[in-house]
């Protein structure tokens, strides 16, 4: 199948599940569907809310790793960017305390950027400057933010306050589509249209038809006069600034709170939802909102009583969902031609 | 006017050095507005250093570039770009899943509101395409275009960002002979339009048919200057080389003894599955060269490949020595056999790119003594024997520790003949042995496989050369659609009838 006819299907899977699910939600909210208990854990608002909750952090992480890949460098550190991101928000939330609210948690999303986008400058330079392998690298900054995090975290720290929803006005009394859509806190609405800037960015402006040829053939763009390394430097940093925001997202706007460990996976499916959606936005924010979906699942069929299945098994559901998607389409996807390999320009011999 | 004396484009004693190697000593060149000049020189002769140099990727060590009469410095290609200098390089320079527009545009965007204006280019490209007779859709995808296509797709490219001064890089290497008469076509609109090209190639045909002026250059220097008009074939060779070039092979009348390979109704596929041999028969004897003539694509490759074990057949036999060999291992039948394969592909079946030399030239021994004892290699042995062979084959290296894929590619023809020949042989399969390779190293091969023949070697050459088949064959057989449509003595044989052959034709007095 030829890639361009893929992403077409690929969407298109993305936006019938979408239109799907908002229909049913719409029937089963307005209608008397909503008598079955079933459908009201499968389609609920309550479902759809929470499936976009958990995608908005594998949203920033996919989109992080199309920013990283798209150039060429293979971004598997997304994990601990997005906690080194989350770790940084929460000591500026709780440096900042004193602050008003809204001035504090500004403050602590560009710190989290700050620390995301020195994350990803790390692995850049890791990668480029020192030829390390990237998947190597990219376990560093795990390894670097697992242990840092934990090693720096003081439990008796605590965040005061975090973000709290925005309704627009307007269309948020719109029935059921309100209340999943405009009334979200603003990271929320940030990410939605980051999906779109970064299609438009990628795909309709020089800086992203210069990524992309950075990422197929770097040598193709190396003999027209671009800058091969610098497009890689400025795209992983701004990847590692993405995935921060994820982090930030986590701490300032889900949780209001940092844990241990909190990322929780996040950064990996984020990895696998890059990979699902073929390398772009609309595709990673279909995939992203197909694994919170079965978050949400999962997440309503405990809080209903359903046990005729244990339920360490509905607990996998995410992560089986994930492994099949991944290991289905894996091979039919294509990566940047690039990626992984470092680029020695004609005249580096001297 | 005074302005049209002064060259375009002119280079006064470029120099480079690399670590170890000079590349370019003293190079003079200079280039006149509406000419094309051929850059004639041997693989490592320093033609793609100086290209790259006027282009920017490089800088000299010492001399200097005019353009237009002034000096200039150029420290990457957007300085030779702004400078109206374009390269169309050996290997396209396109990313493979964009449009033909997004290239082009590559580095040059036109934007409107922040945003790529690819209407605007489009109508641009089929403006010059247009104009240069170049046929190109700036909206196809490059991956799906023949090479062809590409290459005019690299010309535009130059061309849209206003270069007067073209330089094409080995442009015929990658292309059949008919896209080569369309590229001179394009060559000769282009000069009458006023753009000069710098023409860089190592086939002489080609320089005498379509160039204005030649300029030869050798082991990095510029040795002289040649005139189309007066230039032959063998002058220019002469040149090249340094010493006269023998371009006819001299060879004694063959000696053909008993049956080495037979081959019988041989049926196989092709990659894609379909029907790729259609009951092929032929035999090749002890002392003579049966060469496989035919237009690319029918069945040769798969020929080589089924017997060589590379390749299921689907039916029929294949005997060496009279011991059936039919989809057998390959090494069963390099060993087994005694035989030996130079393959068409040399990157992807005849070298390990990145292995050194002295690894290279015992990839078909490596497992036996003296270059392994048990489980334990020998690299002494293994050394030993890369020192004699690389002075025997005259294989131009640093050192047998150099990487194989960093060798010229003439060079890293004669390294894998040297492997392949340092045995004893009973057969040689060499499939297109000389592709892409320069003058000096075509007669070298050529008088090894002449020697191995006088030998009692029995030698299967396939080549899309036909001077190459006529040279060193001694029984000819063409290909068509799978099937040998004719096997012609070489005596019968002539130009005009294996033509005819190649095309299906088939003359019934010839005996199949």
């Amino acid at each position: 199948m030829r890639p361009n006819n893929f992403w077409k299907t690929s969407s298109l899977i993305s936006l019938i599940l979408a239109g799907v699910l908002v229909v049913m939600a719409l029937l089963v909210n307005m209608t008397p569907l909503g008598n079955s208990m079933w459908l009201r854990v499968f389609f609920g608002i309550s479902a759809l809310n929470f499936t976009l909750r958990a995608s908005i952090p594998l949203i920033l992480g996919a989109l992080s790793g199309i920013l990283c890949e798209r150039s060429g460098i293979i971004n598997i550190g997304i994990e601990g960017m997005m906690l080194a991101g989350a770790f940084g928000g929460f000591v500026a939330k709780v440096a900042t305390n004193g602050w008003p609210l809204t001035a504090s948690l500004i403050f602590s999303v560009l710190i989290a950027l700050a620390i995301g986008g020195l994350m990803g400058l790390l692995h850049a330079t890791l990668s480029i400057r020192f030829r390390m392998d990237q998947i190597i690298s990219g376990t560093v900054i795990i390894i670097l933010a697992t242990g840092f995090t934990a090693y720096l975290f003081d439990r008796n720290a605590v965040a005061e306050g975090k973000f709290n929803a925005l309704p627009i006005p307007g269309l948020a009394q719109i029935p059921v589509i309100g209340p999943v859509f405009f009334d979200n806190p603003p990271i929320t609405y940030l990410t939605l249209l980051l999906v779109v800037i970064i299609h438009v960015a990628l795909f309709h402006t020089r800086w992203g038809l210069r990524t992309r040829a950075v990422g197929e053939h770097p040598r193709a763009a190396d003999t027209v006069g671009i800058n091969v390394n610098r497009y890689r430097y400025v795209n992983t940093t701004m990847g590692g600034m993405l995935a921060g925001l994820a982090g930030a997202f986590l701490v300032l706007e889900a949780v209001g709170q940092f844990q241990e460990g909190m990322t929780a996976g996040r950064g990996f499916i984020s990895l696998a939802a890059m990979i699902f959606g073929n390398w772009n936005p609309f595709g990673a924010l279909g995939a992203s909102l197909l694994f919170g979906y079965t978050q949400a699942l999962q997440n309503e069929l405990l809080l209903a009583g359903f046990t005729d299945i244990p339920r360490q098994f509905v607990s996998m559901l995410p992560y089986v969902v994930t492994i099949i998607a991944v290991s289905g389409f894996v091979g039919r996807v294509r990566p940047p031609a690039a990626e992984g390999k470092v680029y020695e320009t004609e005249g580096s011999s001297e | 006017m005074s302005t049209e004396n002064i060259p375009v484009l002119e280079t006064r004693g470029i120099t480079k050095r690399f670590p170890g190697v000079v590349a370019n000593e003293d190079v003079n060149l200079t280039l006149h507005k509406g000419e094309i000049l051929a850059l004639l020189g041997e693989n490592g002769a320093g033609k793609s250093t100086l290209m790259n140099i006027i282009y920017g990727l490089y800088q000299p060590t010492e001399g200097e570039i005019l353009v237009n009469g002034t000096p200039v410095q150029m420290n990457n290609p957007s300085d030779a770009i702004a400078l109206g200098i374009g390269m169309v390089h050996q290997h396209f320079q396109l990313v493979p899943v964009m449009t033909v527009a997004e290239n082009i545009m590559l580095g040059s965007e036109s934007v409107k509101n922040g945003l790529l204006d690819t209407r605007a280019v489009a109508a641009r490209i089929s403006e010059l395409s247009q104009r240069y007779n170049l046929d190109i859709d700036p909206y196809a995808i490059i991956e799906d275009l023949p090479v062809g296509a590409r290459q005019r797709v690299e010309i535009v490219k130059t061309l849209y960002r206003n270069a007067d001064i073209l330089i094409l890089d080995e442009p015929t290497a990658v292309l059949t002979p008919q896209e080569i008469e369309g590229l001179f076509e394009v060559m000769t609109l282009l000069k009458n339009q006023g753009k000069s090209i710098i023409f860089i190639t190592h086939k002489l045909k080609e320089v005498l048919q379509v160039a204005d002026r030649i300029t030869v250059l050798r082991q990095g220097k510029t040795v002289g200057e040649a005139d189309p008009e007066t230039a032959t074939q063998n002058s220019l060779a002469a040149l090249m080389v340094g010493r006269e070039v023998i371009l006819t092979v001299e060879k004694k009348p063959a000696n053909p003894q008993g049956v080495v390979l037979a081959v019988e109704d041989l049926a196989a596929r092709n990659d894609l599955g379909d029907p790729a041999l259609r009951g092929v028969s032929f035999d090749v004897r002890a002392g003579e060269i049966v060469g496989v003539a035919g237009v690319q694509g029918n069945g040769q490759t798969e020929l080589v490949e089924v017997v060589t074990g590379l390749r299921h057949a689907d039916a029929g036999e294949v005997h060496i020595n009279g011991q059936r060999m039919t989809n057998a291992t390959p090494r069963a039948i390099t060993q087994a056999a005694a035989s030996c394969h130079v393959p068409e592909d040399r990157h992807a079946y005849g070298m390990v790119s990145p292995y050194p030399v002295a690894e290279n030239l015992v990839l078909n021994t490596y497992n036996l003594v003296p270059y392994s004892h048990g489980i334990n290699v020998d690299t002494r042995a293994i050394r030993s024997h890369a020192t004699e062979l690389v002075k025997q084959y005259d294989v131009r290296t640093p050192s047998i520790d150099t990487p194989g894929g960093s060798l010229s590619g003439g060079n890293q023809q004669k390294m894998v003949v040297a492997r392949e020949f340092s045995r004893d042989l009973n057969l040689l399969i060499a499939a297109q042995p000389t592709r892409g390779i320069d003058v000096g190293s075509i007669e070298f091969i050529h008088n090894q496989i002449v020697a191995k023949r006088d030998n009692g070697v029995a030698v299967l050459l396939i080549s899309s050369e036909l001077d190459e088949i006529m040279a060193l064959s001694d029984r000819i057989a063409v290909m068509y659609k799978g099937e040998i449509i004719g096997i012609v003595p070489r005596a019968e044989a002539t130009r005009e009838g294996l033509g005819l052959l190649m095309a299906g034709v088939k003359d019934e007095r010839v005996p199949v």
